[in-house]
């Protein structure tokens, strides 16, 4: 039995075990109807180009975890930014942690999206909001149809929020392989501000595959600021689809630090609905072996006097490979768009490869767009200037590589993360400087 | 100290250098002038070990031992300082923990342990008081968005913390306005002693004013065609390089 027939027969199953009242039957019932039309995506696809899932598809996962299994603290405390000054939801397999988590309902929502999908209260945002963004895609689509646990976090107007929240999703290896499809749900009101992390973490090295989705809205005036840090195991693949709604001045930033996991394919769509919105998507990757990313980026400008900027940096060693592609619509209505791509690239190895395609389909005449796209080596100037200071080969590469990284990383708010990133590049890139980067 | 002899070295085929003689002894100060194109810059990244410059013939040596097969970081760590004409920018990195790493990197090569935070600090301020640099440029990313002249003093400043036995200035006056010259001369020479030695790239005289030379050695076309003592920059200064290229023929 295929990956995709064992899904849609586990389907009949779930369905039948949820309450018969729950407002998303319908939902579900067109999604994977949706999904079973479409099926998961080829290399035939032109999104799907460069990545393939044909071998993770062939690994037998079970789609719900069988045990629970415990997770103590003092092995995944290295995995949280703080112990006490984050909120926290944590899951393990896909099972919401309590003992682990830290979560609110006091003037702001930091919990589930279970107990949101089943609180009356809760029912008008969730019939507001509930995917209202997310595209039909067939991996989307097989989230929504087995939608039954994820962060939910509802910031009300005008609220500050006084610390980060980390959203964290741990797979230990409890079976053989696991497939894992978080849901997030986030609404950012009026004026609001919030930090969110977001985690996917595996502790052993059993398969596993994430097909998550997180829907975002930006009221108007809100500001987020989110920071996706994928640094997983050399077993753990993920699918990330990311979709976010912007009102009118609001500001939402989404930072990718891809340096780890088998493959990553991260699916990030803003939707600018509101005149003067500023969307800043950046990332760093840093990749080994024979691991892939693949960044997928669709900004969306259909309201006018709005900006966007992307900054992306890869840098590949080895059997590696990269993929990004940067598309940019601005509609006939968008007048005054100011749009800002950049893509740049370091092969550090004969073998490692990066794909890169900037789109940009612009149908209004008043726009200033530009994109930029560059593949090089290391600059033999820049090298030499460090080795005749006494800095050795490898310390020099790293140093320049940080220093190539930098304009993504010095655009991190949050002071420990940025230390903690510091870390993870310098660990990445195997030196010790002898100072924090 | 370094001695150089029949140097020939080129890039990608093209000759560059056509067998140059040089002595340098400690204590001393040599000048190396030339016109644009003679070859100076090239002479100064060879002795530093710039590997994309093929050396196809002569020896370097240096305290008595042939350097030509080193890296450039190994020349660093025996001594050997380049003050670069057009230095990198390296965004991120303050240039305090630049040169941190970079006399931590040469005491480690020679299995000492990292200088103290204590001392850094204290040699830091020392050097950076010598050379009258503010703090805060410390803490700036190296050389990002430095002037041509912030630059050339923090070149400077990293020569005076690294303490070279040999340090080759390129064009270090280029981009200085006089004030800024005579900080950085007044900077070179109180590093000066008898047992370290300096070789000045220039184009013209005028630093000379301020770092006197022992020898002034004149670069053509690969070649150093004449040499002799300070007077000579300032012919050179007077009359140009054309009378030299008659001399020759």
């Amino acid at each position: 039995m295929s990956f995709k027939d064992k899904l849609l027969s586990s389907y009949i199953a779930f369905e039948d075990y949820l309450e018969a009242d729950s407002p998303l039957h319908d939902l579900r019932n067109e999604a994977i109807k949706n999904f079973e039309t479409k099926g998961f995506p080829t290399k035939k696809d032109e999104a799907w180009k460069y990545t393939s899932l044909n071998s993770l598809l062939k690994k037998d996962y079970n789609i719900f975890s069988n045990k629970e299994k415990n997770v103590e603290l003092k092995n995944v405390r290295k995995y949280f930014l703080h112990e006490i000054d984050t909120y926290k939801i944590v899951f393990v397999d896909g099972v919401y942690n309590s003992f682990l988590s830290e979560t609110t309902h006091d003037t702001l929502d930091v919990c589930l999206l279970s107990s949101a999908l089943n609180k009356s209260k809760y029912k008008p945002v969730i019939e507001a909001y509930f995917n209202k963004i997310a595209k039909d895609d067939s991996l989307t689509s097989l989230n929504t149809a087995f939608t039954k646990e994820g962060a939910y976090i509802n910031i009300p107007a005008h609220k500050e929020v006084e610390k980060p929240i980390e959203i964290i999703n741990f797979s230990t290896g409890n079976e053989a392989a696991m497939f894992l499809q978080p849901r997030n749900l986030i609404v950012v009101s009026e004026n609001a501000h919030v930090q969110i992390i977001e985690r996917h973490q595996s502790l052993s090295e059993n398969e596993v595959l994430t097909n998550s989705v997180t829907e975002i809205f930006a009221e108007k005036r809100a500001y987020m600021d989110y920071y996706k840090i994928q640094n997983d195991a050399e077993t753990a693949s993920l699918i990330d689809n990311t979709y976010i709604s912007q009102e009118r001045e609001s500001v939402c930033r989404v930072h990718t630090f891809a340096f780890g996991g088998n493959m990553v394919r991260n699916n990030l769509n803003y939707f600018q609905k509101g005149e003067r919105c500023d969307s800043t998507l950046k990332g760093i990757t840093i990749l080994e072996n024979k691991q892939h990313v693949d960044h997928n980026t669709l900004v969306h400008h259909i309201a006018p006097n709005c900006e966007s900027h992307q900054d992306y940096k890869g840098i590949f060693a080895e059997n590696s490979t990269g993929v990004f592609n940067g598309k940019i619509i601005v509609e006939k209505d968008a007048q005054k768009t100011d749009a800002f791509q950049q893509n740049n690239n370091i092969l550090i190895d004969d073998k490692a490869t990066i794909n890169a395609k900037p789109q940009l389909e612009i149908f209004a005449d008043d726009v200033k767009c530009s994109h930029g796209c560059t593949i090089g080596q290391f600059d033999e100037d820049a090298l030499f200037y460090l080795r005749s200071r006494g800095i050795g080969l490898k310390e020099a590469r790293a140093l320049l590589m940080y220093a190539f990284a930098n304009t993504v990383i010095e655009s991190v708010k949050i002071p420990e993360l940025k230390v903690r990133i510091n870390k993870l590049i310098a660990n990445k890139i195997g030196v010790s400087l002898g100072f924090e980067l | 100290m370094l001695k150089i002899k029949d140097l020939q070295a080129g890039l990608e085929g093209k000759k560059i250098l056509q067998g140059i003689n040089l002595e340098v002894k400690p204590g001393e100060v040599h000048a190396i002038m030339g016109p644009n194109g003679s070859g100076k810059s090239t002479l100064a990244s060879v002795i530093a070990g710039k590997e994309e410059f093929e050396m196809t013939k002569g020896e370097i040596t240096f305290e008595n031992e042939d350097i030509t097969e080193l890296d450039p970081e190994e020349r660093a760590h025996k001594g050997i300082f380049l003050s670069f004409q057009y230095p990198v920018e390296i965004p991120g990195v303050s240039v305090t923990n630049f040169i941190k790493t970079a006399i931590n990197e040469t005491r480690k090569s020679k299995g000492e342990k990292d200088m103290p935070a204590s001392d850094m600090l204290k040699m830091i301020k020392e050097k950076a008081d010598l050379l009258e640099i503010d703090r805060k440029f410390l803490s700036r990313s190296l050389n990002e968005g430095f002037s041509g002249g912030e630059k050339k003093r923090n070149e400077i400043f990293q020569m005076a913390m690294m303490e070279p036995k040999l340090a080759i200035l390129d064009e270090t006056d280029s981009g200085l306005d006089i004030d800024a010259l005579k900080i950085v001369a007044n900077g070179v020479n109180k590093l000066k002693s008898k047992d370290n030695a300096v070789i000045v790239i220039t184009h013209y005289q005028r630093l000379l004013d301020y770092i006197v030379p022992d020898f002034v050695h004149v670069l053509m076309n690969g070649r150093i065609v004449k040499s002799g003592t300070k007077e000579l920059a300032y012919e050179l200064e007077e009359k140009g390089y054309d009378w030299i290229k008659e001399e020759l023929v």
